[in-house]
């Protein structure tokens, strides 16, 4: 079988009811495969079984407040972007136990929640969400303290990659050089073709993977149209982003006008921090029986738009929408860096589509530098 | 991207190291220091757990009661006992209130310690200005008693110290100590009492009072921000360069590890890269009002 096993870094071909193949060895492997499929009126990321399971010939059309999904007038198995999930709620679940405290004898008892770690086959991971891995890795695994449960799922965790050949209204990937295609770090790489799916391979498992699979060395043709489509998607995104100097420019206009501006407009309703897939803020909450003998301590993500989040004794350090929106922005385009070495927008666009006002982060950077 | 994916074992990675695991200490004293604030004094259950703890004056442990939660509570004790864990605690919030009505003999969940220090070895040979209002002066105390530890290593040491009235000062049964081994303190009120005989008005006036040598004085302040900003100007008035201001500031902290983000200044976690900043380090930021 080892000729029929292709190299790291290999691109091939398979027809895309092979697709259905990579699934079986996947499972075969032990995986929970978790990908797109249609619910709660999106394109969202929950457990599927197979290639039925895919939105296929479905489509997204995203703008500012604005998601709707609409039937395509071909069969495209991946012809859509990005929705309202994302992979963290899988790698940093936003419900995770942590401990369970019992009282006994005048003292207490602590008990870490160690489970097994699900072992997640994470398909169609697009250019933006796999630099949001990474910057979560950073957030979680980078630092002094690791986060124990993230580190054993991400360690697990299999990645087919999906590059963008048809970027939404509110994508900025190519600002970020975050996409269209996706960065190193997958498994397996996959392009959508017309007829067939052009699958790179990043890694040992991804081999392993392939070997099972009925596949051909990608031919020059399917390799120039997969070079042309991504061309094409990143001369098509829908927004744009200047990111030169960005830290330096929101430090300089923490007391900039477009603050008040922006916070008029601003619920403060948190959507944007849920749905966007590096925002790794979170609350513990304490969680008694009645007689508050069995007590847990369990992590549920939390906001940095919500008013208690900076309480203090004596008041909250951030009590007006202006000075939350303003932590939220400076800290995707600005303190990130100066955190974790990477700016914290990977230009997805989520917080643009679902956030109910249509505040767009693109355009708030155009204000600021002065250019509206 | 991170090299993380091979070291450990999957048992290894969800052992018992979880960094948020808190460990049963008891109550073995508890001293009333002023109206609702008293000094609780907590000894690890667990042999092992007491003699690997230590701690560097400023930094805080989280204090945790079941079916109620964490807060972050700075260490006021001497770091030379480090068995014995003293916590100065003002009945403020619902974790510091239940904690009130704890009695010796009960126990309170503990991790850390956590935060940067006071920068203890950049004191020595320096001339040492220690301002606070209230309970700041509770993560200071250990600098004092770091600074009685090896008195003759210091220059001339100031405490200038405020609170609201007399009664609220925190302490005052070892002032007499600690000016009889040199360390000058000045004290002031905001509302004198009948026989007070310190001095009247806010904290940065006591600046006015002493005459301090800028090319080697450090100054240490934890406080009311209000109160720092003006202690900061009246430091800077007297030429005293910001690297040698230090800063304890208070922000939301809930994991105390850094990765929570709850208690974010600009660039730094306050539970990890502070509380303790020299205020060079957090000059942009702190003046920026709501950050």
């Amino acid at each position: 079988m080892t000729e029929l096993t292709p190299d790291i870094g290999a691109y091939v071909s398979i027809d895309k009811e092979a697709l259905e193949s990579i699934f079986r060895g996947l499972k075969q492997e032990g995986y929970t495969l978790i990908g797109p499929t249609l619910g709660e009126g999106a394109i969202v990321y929950d457990e599927i079984d197979g290639m039925d399971d895919l939105p296929i010939g479905w489509t997204d059309r995203q703008e500012a407040a604005t998601y709707r999904l609409h039937r395509r007038d071909d069969q495209a198995v991946f012809g859509y972007v990005v929705g309202p999930h994302s992979w963290k709620r899988f790698l940093f679940p936003p419900v995770q136990k942590l401990m369970t405290i019992r009282k006994q004898n005048g003292s207490f008892s602590v008990e870490p929640h160690v489970e097994e770690p699900p072992r997640y086959a994470f398909i169609g991971v697009r250019g933006c969400e796999l630099q949001a891995i990474h910057i979560q890795d950073r957030v979680f695994l980078g630092g002094p303290y690791q986060d124990p449960d993230y580190k054993a799922r991400r360690q697990l965790a299999f990645v087919l990659a999906v590059n963008c050949t048809e970027p939404g209204a509110t994508c900025f990937c190519a600002s970020m050089d975050t996409g269209p295609k996706a960065g190193p770090g997958f498994d397996l790489g996959l392009t959508e073709l017309d007829d067939v799916f052009v699958i790179e391979v990043g890694s040992e498992m991804g081999r392993r993977i392939m070997s099972g699979v009925r596949w051909r060395p990608a031919g020059a043709f399917e390799l120039q149209t997969m070079r042309e489509r991504l061309t094409q998607a990143e001369k098509s995104m829908g927004r744009h982003m200047d990111i030169s100097d960005l830290p330096a420019l929101l430090y300089q206009n923490l007391e900039h006008p477009r603050w008040d501006q922006v916070a008029e407009r601003c619920l403060s309703c948190a959507n944007c921090t849920m749905v966007c897939p590096t925002c790794f803020c979170s609350d513990v909450q304490e969680v008694s029986d009645l007689l508050g003998e069995t007590n847990e301590r369990v992590r549920v993500w939390d906001s940095c738009f919500s008013l208690q989040f900076s309480h203090v004794h004596g008041g909250n350090i951030r009590p007006h929408v202006r000075s939350r929106y303003r932590q939220w922005m400076t800290h995707k385009l600005a303190s990130w860096v100066d955190q974790f070495g990477t700016l914290g927008c990977v230009g997805c666009g989520r917080c643009i589509t679902w956030c109910p006002v249509g505040i767009d982060i693109t355009e708030e950077i155009t204000a600021i530098r002065g250019e509206v | 991207m991170l090299d993380f994916m091979n070291p450990s074992t999957l048992s290894e990675t969800m052992s018992r190291t979880y960094p948020m695991l808190m460990h049963p200490a008891r109550i073995t004293r508890i001293r009333e220091e002023a109206y609702a604030i008293a000094t609780y004094e907590l000894a690890f259950e667990d042999e092992s757990v007491r003699l690997s703890y230590h701690f560097q004056p400023g930094q805080f442990n989280m204090l945790y009661l079941p079916g109620i939660g964490e807060a972050p509570i700075s260490l006021s004790s001497d770091p030379a006992q480090p068995g014995v864990m003293g916590h100065t605690i003002r009945y403020a919030g619902n974790v510091t209130q239940a904690i009130g009505r704890l009695q010796v003999g009960d126990v309170i969940g503990v991790r850390g310690p956590y935060g940067q220090p006071w920068p203890i070895d950049q004191l020595r040979g320096q001339d040492v200005c220690i301002v606070t209002g209230g309970i700041g002066l509770a993560p200071l105390r250990p600098v004092i008693y770091a600074i009685l530890q090896q008195r003759q290593d210091f220059g001339r040491v100031f405490l200038l110290y405020g609170a609201r009235t007399p009664a609220d000062m925190l302490y005052t049964d070892e002032f007499e100590a600690w000016e009889k081994r040199d360390i000058r303190v000045l004290q002031t009120v905001d509302r004198a009492a009948p026989t007070w005989k310190g001095h009247v008005g806010v904290v940065p006036m006591l600046f006015y009072h002493i005459r301090l040598d800028p090319r080697k004085t450090v100054v240490l302040t934890c406080g009311p921000e209000i109160m720092m900003h003006f202690v900061i100007y009246e430091a800077l008035a007297r030429r005293i360069p910001k690297e040698r201001i230090f800063v304890s500031l208070e922000r939301n902290m809930k994991c105390g590890i850094g990765l929570c983000g709850h208690c974010q200044l600009g660039p730094t976690f306050v539970c990890k890269d502070g509380p303790v900043y020299p205020y060079a380090a957090i000059e942009p930021f702190f003046a920026v009002e709501d950050f």
